[in-house]
């Protein structure tokens, strides 16, 4: 009852914070959105500058959507004026490359093109000089020339085992996201209305009454918890529907994933506002307690980690939300595969209500 | 007779610092016992020690009969703290409702008692307004109409009258003696004299000790002199 009592009154409070319930409801979805534009976005097309280059070169080199221009000189200045990515350079057998590396990435990439082009020039060059050598030789034999076969490079049928050919890194990335929002803001909402109960001196007027110290904490996890589960559902339902996110296996095991995650997000979070004095100290927990987890849900392979940064992974929640995450929404496994990461999620959890319960003595002994 | 609140030999520090010494008091079933003295004497910490949100260092402390800290005793008690631990964020009935669904009340009687709590303390037209718009004197009186919500037969009010205006403060006052007169025990602290006048009995407390006690009229005929205020002065041990 009066863990009812402390549910309803969590319910008044926030249906009336219109903006705590956008930054819980909405902020999510516009993030989504903008990542989603940001990195299904196209590459840009490279621009290079070439100097006594062949045509069959050149011809290849566009087949390979490179923007290629002609130019008379390589200099820094030309680079630049023509917004070049890089200039080719033939000076007899020498060839030079020289890339403006303003992007390393696309820099790399259009090495490897512009390699890839060379070699292959080179085979036809080869190619045709073996036929016409063979002809040649033909010529100067007896009997019924023979039609030389060119040779056609092989195609290579490929399958994948999860997602397509048209599966971008947002699609792996996404159900991490979809977990950290829902860890993140549940987290902060909830911290921080305990600790405005605790300046404010609800707190201690509310162990002032009958309450029992671990209704207080539940009361808190219920009341939240159904919040983030309404979050869960608009955040996944957006992702999936509107975002068109691929979400192969089941729709209600992301819930339950999501849940679990909010359970620890709401415990550490109303445990962390026993140590802060003021909103803005709370905030302060943010580059130590929830910015790491990020980088430890999956964004970065596990297996690259160096050693004791995978023993740290393991110390983060979000490594195991966003692992359980990633296997339901992209790999499309069921709830079996994840039921170690729920167990290890739920020990965070009721290590955490416990270390609360504990921490609600500061106010009162029993 | 057996005493409603028994305190003997507490101390209580906080680090080094002695913020209680020794403190021995009685307050008897049915009386309104005052702790008069100024801001800092130590009056919060032993009401908070009564309550069981804090504990003594030293000594114990009975209430109705049982050791305190104890649950089932806080809901025999009326506790109003010194700052108003309110929900800003939630009507004044909101915040009513939600302290009597934690003492446990029925639905009727909580709408019973709410309606009685908040025409005590002369909130009934502003019930349905948020509590970040009531006054200072609102919030004091929607405090004092929380401590009533259970219907406990002891009271504990810290500082139940500051800043409220003299007319209230005398309602209120008028209010304690009609809940004394239905056998309520009421324990106040003030740091207003005139406030010591209207106690059945009442300590004075300085420096975390009890410098006297006893009924207004005693206290003034120890010391030979008409003002209470006087008596501090001299308990004290200061010139006048």
């Amino acid at each position: 009852m009066s863990i009812l009592a402390l549910v309803k009154r969590i319910f008044h409070q926030m249906l009336r914070d219109k903006r705590a319930l956008a930054l819980m409801m909405v902020a999510p979805l516009l993030i989504l959105t903008l990542l989603n534009y940001l990195l299904a976005g196209n590459t840009v097309d490279s621009r290079l500058g070439v100097i006594n280059a062949d045509d069959m070169l050149v011809e290849i080199l566009k087949d390979t959507d490179i923007t290629v221009l002609k130019v008379v000189e390589n200099t820094k200045d030309i680079l630049l004026d023509k917004d070049l990515d890089g200039i080719l350079e033939f000076t007899g057998e020498e060839i030079s490359l020289t890339l403006t590396n303003d992007q390393p990435t696309a820099a790399k990439a259009l090495k490897i093109k512009v390699q890839q082009a060379i070699a292959a020039q080179k085979a036809k060059e080869q190619a045709v000089n073996l036929s016409s050598f063979m002809e040649n030789i033909q010529s100067k034999l007896p009997g019924v020339p023979i039609k030389m076969e060119q040779v056609k490079a092989p195609e290579i049928n490929t399958s994948y085992i999860y997602g397509n050919k048209d599966t971008i890194f947002f699609d792996q990335l996404s159900p991490i996201l979809v977990g950290f929002f829902v860890f993140f803001f549940v987290f902060l909402i909830s911290g921080i209305a305990l600790l405005r109960e605790r300046t404010t001196g609800t707190l201690e007027r509310l162990l002032a009454t009958p309450i029992l110290r671990r209704d207080i904490v539940f009361g808190y996890l219920l009341g939240y918890g159904l919040f983030a589960v309404v979050q869960t559902i608009i955040v996944v339902t957006y992702a999936v529907k509107v975002l068109d996110i691929t979400l192969v296996g089941s729709f209600w095991n992301v819930v339950i994933i999501n849940l679990t995650l909010a359970l620890v997000a709401l415990s550490l979070g109303i445990l962390l506002s026993a140590f802060a004095n003021s909103e803005f100290q709370m905030m302060q927990f943010i580059p130590i307690a929830i910015i790491p987890q990020v980088f430890f849900a999956g964004i970065f392979p596990f297996e690259s980690m160096a050693g004791w940064m995978q023993v740290l992974a393991k110390c983060m929640p979000m490594y195991y939300g966003g692992s359980a995450l990633v296997e339901v929404m992209y790999k499309g496994s069921g709830l079996g595969a994840i039921t170690d990461e729920l167990l290890v999620l739920l020990g965070f959890a009721l290590v955490f209500i416990v270390l609360n319960v504990v921490a609600l003595k500061k106010y009162r002994k029993i | 007779m057996v005493s409603t609140i028994v305190i003997n030999d507490v101390s209580k520090s906080f680090g080094k610092k002695l913020v209680l010494n020794q403190i021995n008091l009685t307050v008897e079933s049915g009386e309104i016992f005052g702790l008069i003295g100024p801001s800092g004497s130590g009056k919060t910490t032993l009401v908070k020690i009564i309550v069981g949100m804090d504990s003594p260092s030293l000594g114990d402390v009975q209430v109705l009969n049982s050791a305190v800290p104890n649950l089932k005793l806080l809901q025999r008690i009326g506790y109003m703290a010194q700052a108003d631990a309110l929900y800003s964020d939630l009507t004044g009935e909101e915040n009513l409702a939600f302290f009597a669904s934690l003492f446990k009340l029925k639905k009727d009687v909580q709408k019973e008692r709410i309606a009685y709590a908040a025409d005590l303390v002369n909130l009934k037209a502003d019930l349905k307004k948020k509590v970040q718009n009531y006054s200072g004197g609102m919030k004091r009186r929607l405090s004092l109409a929380l401590a009533l919500i259970q219907d406990p037969e002891i009271l504990i009010l810290d500082e139940p009258t500051v800043g409220i205006d003299p007319e209230l403060r005398r309602s209120i006052w008028n209010e304690l003696y009609r809940l004394k007169n239905e056998g309520k025990t009421i324990l106040v602290t003030t740091h207003v004299m005139d406030e010591a006048e209207k106690c059945d009995r009442l300590a004075m407390v300085r420096d975390g000790e009890i410098i006297t006690s006893g009924s207004p009229a005693e206290l003034k005929n120890q010391y030979g002199i008409t003002s209470l205020e006087e008596v501090f002065l001299m308990a004290g041990g200061k010139q006048l």
